[in-house]
């Protein structure tokens, strides 16, 4: 049995089934952080101006987050390069180019860690309210959810990309067309991921 | 093919298997046995509606002491019954039903693909399922129960509640998961693996509406997801996002941050659970029409507008989920919103209502089983959904809204709504699934007595709502309202008894015609669409030879043609 349009791309749509899929996919990752943002809308709508902390008053470190702004923009290049280098055949460029792009986010996890645990030992935790006043905002929780799922995506990207560079690459051999499509999809969500980053960074840490 | 999958063993034909037509028969029967579980639930709610405190008979000594007292149902109890009867009913059992099992079945051989477009995803999302379900069932067992705040888990009460709610939220992010990569896989399959000729026009209403429903899971249910994060988050990291500052509960200040609000709970919850009741209705819809068209004997009235409705429900679905909010306050601008698009929304169902009821006009109706489930649909619908409109207005929905009219307005849709639409399903595909038909007498039972003691349960319910029965009580009784509409309570608590009984016929006929019945043809009941154009069971891989679609989905008593049905998949001499 042989399921048709895995490989080749559907008259209709122009695309294969797999990347239909992924757009779908997108699409409710969307809806998933487009409830969360607009639950930080009304929430910081709610709460009095004086009671929510732009993120540098919160002592969320800028010069940091900018720093894994850069990192992710950086491993986006990286796995569109990866994906380009499949395409023209050079196999040695794209397993570089998709290792670059597993390096650097989880060298963004790694980073990310490190800011919780910096925030931790100042005894800053989900349950803290900024201020410590009688109506406090709940900036602090909003920051490690969103935050937080954000990096369950990166971890989960990191390892669908270090699937297909360890195991998936096998199929490149035997279906070539299938594993560039793999390459695609999976860096289809990566820019996504990124792109939530980009707004998680200025909502967060600098509004 | 069938030579490659010979030597599957059991397990990987029958467990783990990536067939969209075995996979679509582990929903259904997953979806059944938590249907029949989510019912005896409600039957011993019934039990203390209508004999409050007296000891439950036959399983009242069976249940612990955590549960009842001396036989007779604590209150907690029956918060959790309350809200896990809805939990499961929703979530566990139509939902899986409408979608999983006959949508996974006859999605792809209605469209003539050899399976879903992502067979393994396919197969995770039945395990999702399966997770979510296990995880739900077992919270019955944790000190405290299972989760006790409402099928709609309202902020504060259900941050605040005990454990079984963390499995509620758990259990609820699998089941989540699962329609999701379900809905995926249904988008890409019916948009490209659609037969040669198969055009959108073409397609079978059934098909059209699981599309509907699958956009719908798609994009409504991650609203829930991202709410569920947050409600753990503040049952187990302390965040207070739904907990407001200050909240006094018992005469003692709750320990929370604060400055977090109820009502973005309802606002995120409500965004997923409006568009729900259209996929609650949509498959059910799909099923009625197929089984209307086939035994009119004659094409469905106006099936183009009938699409147009259905992507215009889908896509307004998302625009009237406060109007289940009108009582908290939102204020009157918000409501007169929400107002406006609930009236817009009842225009398209009423519009695919009426085509299916002027698609009976003239024609020479068929009987059998599945016709009278499909056509008993129809009134019981319409009954739902008119009672319906009262509640989307604030200015009665004010007196309504915390009664059993509310109750019995959501029931009618669904109950002897999709429930009904869903066993027409089940007789009329039982041919195609297992090679034989179901038997007759038993179904007419079956139908006749469901149909009875639906309405006995659900029409008392409007009337006690009108008299003001609040619909949250463990003690009806205790006010005078509930204790003058008490006669109609007991009625409605022996109606749901007698409901169960007249399951025994369907069950029976289950498993009898199973072996027994004599073996159907391949088109048993001369229909047009592709899915009888397979071999019956259908094998693996579904289509022995490439189909193509030459006509119309519903191509029925065409003038000039031999035969009273030109099916899709045989090209007409012109």
């Amino acid at each position: 049995m042989v399921i048709p349009y895995r490989a080749e791309p559907h008259p209709l749509t122009g695309v294969t089934s797999g990347k239909l899929g992924i757009w779908i996919f997108l699409a409710s990752e969307i809806m998933l952080f487009g409830s969360l943002f607009s639950s930080y809308v009304l929430l910081r709508v709610g709460t009095a101006a004086e009671y929510w902390p732009r993120g540098i008053e919160a002592g969320l470190n800028v010069p940091i987050g900018t720093m894994n702004t850069l990192i992710l923009i950086t491993s986006s290049v990286t796995m569109v390069m990866s994906w380009a280098s499949l395409k023209m055949d050079k196999f040695d460029a794209f397993k570089r180019y998709l290792l670059a792009t597993i390096v650097l986010g989880v060298v963004f996890l790694v980073v990310k860690a490190f800011e919780y645990g910096a925030k931790f030992d100042h005894h800053i935790y989900p349950a803290v309210g900024w201020p410590e006043a009688t109506d406090p905002s709940i900036f602090y929780g909003l920051y490690f959810t969103l935050t937080g799922l954000h990096a369950l995506h990166i971890f989960l990207g990191v390892l669908v990309n270090l699937w297909l560079l360890v195991y998936g690459a096998e199929l490149w051999k035997t279906e070539r067309v299938r594993y560039e499509g793999r390459i695609e999809i999976s860096g289809l969500y990566w820019h996504f991921v990124d792109l939530v980053w980009i707004f998680l960074f200025p909502v967060l840490y600098l509004l | 093919m069938s030579e490659a999958h010979a030597e599957m063993g059991f397990l990987r034909k029958y467990v783990f298997s990536t067939d969209h037509k075995i996979i679509g028969i582990q929903y259904g029967i997953t979806a059944l046995v938590f249907l029949f579980f989510g019912f005896c639930l409600m039957m011993m709610m019934r039990w203390q509606l209508a004999y409050p405190g007296e000891p439950i008979p036959l399983i009242g000594g069976l249940l612990g002491e955590t549960r009842t007292d001396r036989g007779a149902m604590l209150p907690n109890f029956y918060n959790q019954l309350g809200a896990m009867h809805g939990t499961i009913m929703v979530f566990m059992g139509i939902v899986p039903l409408a979608v999983g099992a006959f949508g996974n079945y006859f999605v792809p051989l209605q469209i003539g693909a050899p399976d879903m477009a992502f067979p393994r995803l396919n197969m995770a999302s039945y395990q999702a399922f399966v997770i979510g379900g296990v995880i739900m069932l077992v919270s019955f067992f944790l000190p405290g129960g299972a989760a006790s705040s409402g099928w709609t888990s309202y902020a504060p009460l259900a941050v605040i509640a005990t454990t079984g709610q963390t499995f509620w939220l758990f259990g609820m992010m699998f089941l989540i998961a699962s329609s999701l990569l379900g809905g995926i896989n249904f988008i890409v399959t019916i948009i490209h693996l659609r037969a040669e000729g198969l055009t959108f026009f073409r397609l079978p209403f059934f098909v059209w509406s699981q599309l509907v429903t699958a956009f719908l899971l798609v994009l409504a249910f991650p609203a829930l997801q991202a709410a569920s994060v947050m409600q753990l988050m503040d049952r187990l990291a302390g965040t207070s996002f739904f907990m407001p500052s200050g909240l006094v509960v018992g005469g003692e200040q709750i320990a929370a941050v604060g400055g977090g609000s109820p009502l973005l709970w309802q606002h995120l919850f409500w965004f997923l659970a409006h568009p729900e009741v259209y996929v609650l209705i949509l498959p059910g819809m799909g099923i009625v029409a197929e089984v209307i068209a086939v035994n009119t004997r004659k094409p469905l009235w106006g099936y183009r507008p009938m699409v147009y409705s259905l992507l215009f429900l889908g896509f307004l679905s998302f625009g009237v989920w406060a109007h289940h909010m009108y009582m908290t306050g939102m204020g009157t601008t918000m409501s007169t919103f929400f107002q406006i698009t609930t009236m817009i929304i009842s225009i398209p169902s009423v519009i695919i209502l009426t085509c299916l009821v002027i698609s009976l006009w003239g024609a020479s109706i068929r009987f059998p089983v599945p016709m009278l489930f499909a056509l008993a649909f129809l009134p019981m619908f319409g009954i739902g959904g008119l009672t319906g409109l009262p509640l989307g207005l604030a200015a009665p929905d004010a007196f309504l809204h915390d009664t059993y009219y509310v109750i019995g307005h959501f029931h009618y849709v669904v109950a002897p709504g999709t429930i009904f639409a869903l066993f027409a399903g089940i007789y009329h595909w039982w041919p195609k699934i297992t090679g034989r038909q179901m038997n007759e007498a038993l179904g007419k039972i079956h139908f006749w007595f469901s149909f009875l003691f639906m309405n006995g349960i659900f029409m008392p319910m409007m009337f006690e709502g009108m008299a003001g029965v609040s619909r949250r009580l463990f003690d009806p009784t205790i006010y005078v309202t509930g204790e003058a509409a008490h006669g109609l309570t007991i009625m409605t608590s022996w109606s749901a008894w007698g409901l169960a009984l007249a399951q025994v016929p369907f069950i029976i006929n289950f498993f009898w015609s199973m072996r027994k019945q004599e073996m159907a043809e391949d088109n048993p009941w001369q229909a047009t669409t592709l899915e009888w154009a397979t071999p019956t069971p259908p094998p693996h891989g579904n289509f022995p030879e490439t189909v193509v679609a030459y006509s119309g989905p519903y191509e029925y008593s065409v003038p000039g043609a031999e035969r009273d049905f030109s099916p899709q998949f045989i090209k007409q001499e012109a």
